[in-house]
């Protein structure tokens, strides 16, 4: 513990004045208490069970999650999903959730830790907010995908729609297939990689993050630039993708990056003349 | 927010008048305030025979007045008169409720002659016509899709392509004069539905009129239709005239349209407005969420969100 303390001093994360915040918790990998909420469930992961959504609304649906998991049942799966709207949402707790069907608009959204399987297709806003687990989409997905999603890993192996990611805050995204116009909208931190194509104004506006192509891309948005495809972008692509069986045949060396060209970080100090030159 | 629809079978007929109810009724909360649907059955035989569909009042009307009953039974006398002033002759007569109703009849003149019919009949107070065509028959009204449907008999509707609204009122009324789809001359047979918001309307409306073209209504979807009747007569194929409409018009937006044998989409620059869409050999389903093509197929199928300026036709 001692040791990450002293790491984040001298990373100089303790230069800020945090009023009001009475308690500061280090992130250990030893203290697993830390990697939880205290008031998670303390599920099995070989305790199995299933729900069958044909004639629940979603939220009996979401509240009969939480009384399986509080019963201890680690691994769930949901039959007739039925594209219905705000399924899964919220899922504080490690788990393993399939589903075995579509979802609407905003499933799996606001998430931290489930690991989740979705054997259809999703909506618009897909894993919102999503902070730690993993989802894998197995069909297409809608737009927004992983919209302000600030960890974990987000899979759709076929194509999203537009706005993939924006306001992204940290994790990863990879889709097998293309994406739709302003995908990274904003992005704040993190990694998206679209195997196929990507549509108009790729990246406009990201402050940070990286972004990798593997097709084609229309147009790139405001002060997103090209960047240079390293080595170990590559072993990264190449294990990250392999993770989620997504490693194209031809492997990633044909991937293009695209970070920020960070022209516009001190947009405010200019004067208007000035904007126009940075723009 | 307002929900759209489309469905279009590929060489056959089905219920396509139940398919649309069950899709529009699961996009009920996207737009609780009124419902329409267009229908397209099997084109009259006869090229001089027409299936119309008008209103003589609205809705909320039947509640003004003790005797708004008798007038809605002399305007729809006068209604009469005009169509025989005019030569056309009714051939069938239904009255689908009691305001609306669904006429056939023949008439031997040209579009143009036609038109002036039309605008004769609307000139009389409370008087609509909410279709026209061989084979496009237009309904809508207050309520969810269910009540519409059940109120003006849709169930057992056979044709081979439909397409139909939820709406949530935001720029317009809450009556059937603002509810989709909306149909327009000078081409027969057309129907729009429309989802967002179209912020050069009112340019673009004055072009419209400038050019001779009626408009109903404010609502901003009716340009939509009147562009696409436009653009039709001036030889465009619909899907030129959905990638035109891309170009000049402005605002979020995505739209479905139908002729009498076609159906197409458009969606704007912006993508902003949801389309998920399900393709096969002999069907094609659209809608603006996946739960309304669930309620017309069940079953575990592929489908896909079309992306920004992307134009599809199908042929029926």
């Amino acid at each position: 513990m001692a040791g990450v303390e002293d790491r984040s001093h001298d990373m100089g994360l303790h230069n800020e004045q945090l009023s009001g915040r009475k308690m500061q918790t280090f992130f250990s990998p030893d203290d697993s208490e830390n990697c939880t909420y205290p008031w998670a469930e303390d599920v099995d992961f070989n305790k199995r069970t299933e729900i069958d959504m044909q004639d629940m609304e979603p939220t009996e649906a979401n509240i009969k999650i939480r009384e399986l998991m509080a019963e201890g049942y680690g691994s769930i799966v949901v039959k007739n999903p039925g594209s219905r709207h705000s399924i899964g949402v919220g899922i504080l707790n490690k788990l393993n959730i399939t589903y075995e069907g579509s979802l609407g608009y905003f499933g799996c959204g606001l998430i931290d830790g489930p690991n989740v399987r979705i054997k259809g297709r999703v909506g618009w806003s897909c894993a919102e907010n999503m902070m730690a687990g993993t989802v894998v989409v197995e069909k297409n997905a809608g737009s927004t995908f992983g919209a302000a999603i600030r960890g974990g890993d987000l899979v759709c192996k076929g194509s999203v729609g537009s706005r993939t990611g924006i306001d992204q805050k940290g994790g990863t995204i990879l889709v097998g297939g293309d994406t739709g116009a302003l995908t990274g909208f904003m992005m704040q931190r993190g990694r998206m990689v679209f195997c196929g194509n990507a549509g108009k104004n790729l990246g406009d506006s990201m402050y940070d993050g990286t972004i990798f192509v593997g097709g084609e891309i229309q147009s790139l948005g405001v002060d997103a630039v090209p960047g240079e495809l390293t080595d170990m972008d590559k072993a990264w692509l190449t294990r990250k993708l392999g993770l989620y069986d997504m490693l194209p045949e031809k492997g990633v060396d044909h991937f293009t990056k695209i970070v920020a060209g960070r022209q516009l970080w001190n947009y405010d100090n200019l004067e208007p003349h000035e904007k126009k030159i940075v723009l | 927010m307002c929900g759209i629809a489309g469905v279009i079978h590929r060489g056959k007929t089905s219920d396509i008048g139940s398919e649309m109810t069950s899709m529009l009724q699961s996009l009920k909360h996207r737009g609780p305030d009124s419902t329409g649907f267009a229908v397209y059955g099997n084109p009259l035989e006869n090229n001089n025979e027409f299936v119309m569909r008008f209103k003589v009042a609205e809705q909320e009307d039947l509640s003004r007045g003790s005797n708004i009953r008798a007038i809605i039974q002399e305007r729809r006398a006068a209604v009469n008169v005009r169509m025989a002033e005019h030569n056309a002759r009714v051939l069938t007569e239904v009255d689908a409720t009691e305001y609306a109703y669904r006429y056939t009849f023949s008439f031997d003149g040209d579009d143009t002659a036609l038109e002036k019919m039309t605008r004769y009949i609307e000139e009389l107070d409370g008087a609509e016509i909410l279709s026209m065509g061989r084979g496009l028959e237009l309904i809508k009204d207050l309520g969810d899709a269910t009540v519409v449907a059940e109120q003006y008999g849709l169930k057992g509707f056979q044709g081979t392509h439909a397409l139909g609204h939820t709406r949530m009122a935001t720029e317009s009324d809450v009556d059937i004069r603002s509810a989709h789809p909306y149909w327009a001359y000078p081409y027969n047979d057309i129907s729009v539905v429309h989802n967002g918001q179209i912020t050069n309307y009112w340019i673009m409306r004055r072009q419209m009129e400038f050019k001779g073209h009626r408009f109903l209504s404010n609502c901003d979807s009716e340009l939509l239709a009147v562009y696409t009747a436009d653009k039709l007569n001036d030889g465009y194929t619909l899907e030129d005239s959905l990638r035109q409409s891309i170009e000049e018009i402005d605002g979020v937006f995505t739209y479905v349209v139908a002729t009498k044998d076609c159906l197409g989409m458009a969606k704007d620059t912006m993508a902003a407005k949801p389309m998920v869409l399900f393709e096969s050999d002999d069907l094609v389903v659209l809608a603006s969420e996946e739960g309304a093509i669930r309620a017309m197929i069940p079953h575990e199928i592929d489908t896909y969100d079309p992306y920004d300026e992307e134009v599809r036709v199908w042929q029926a």
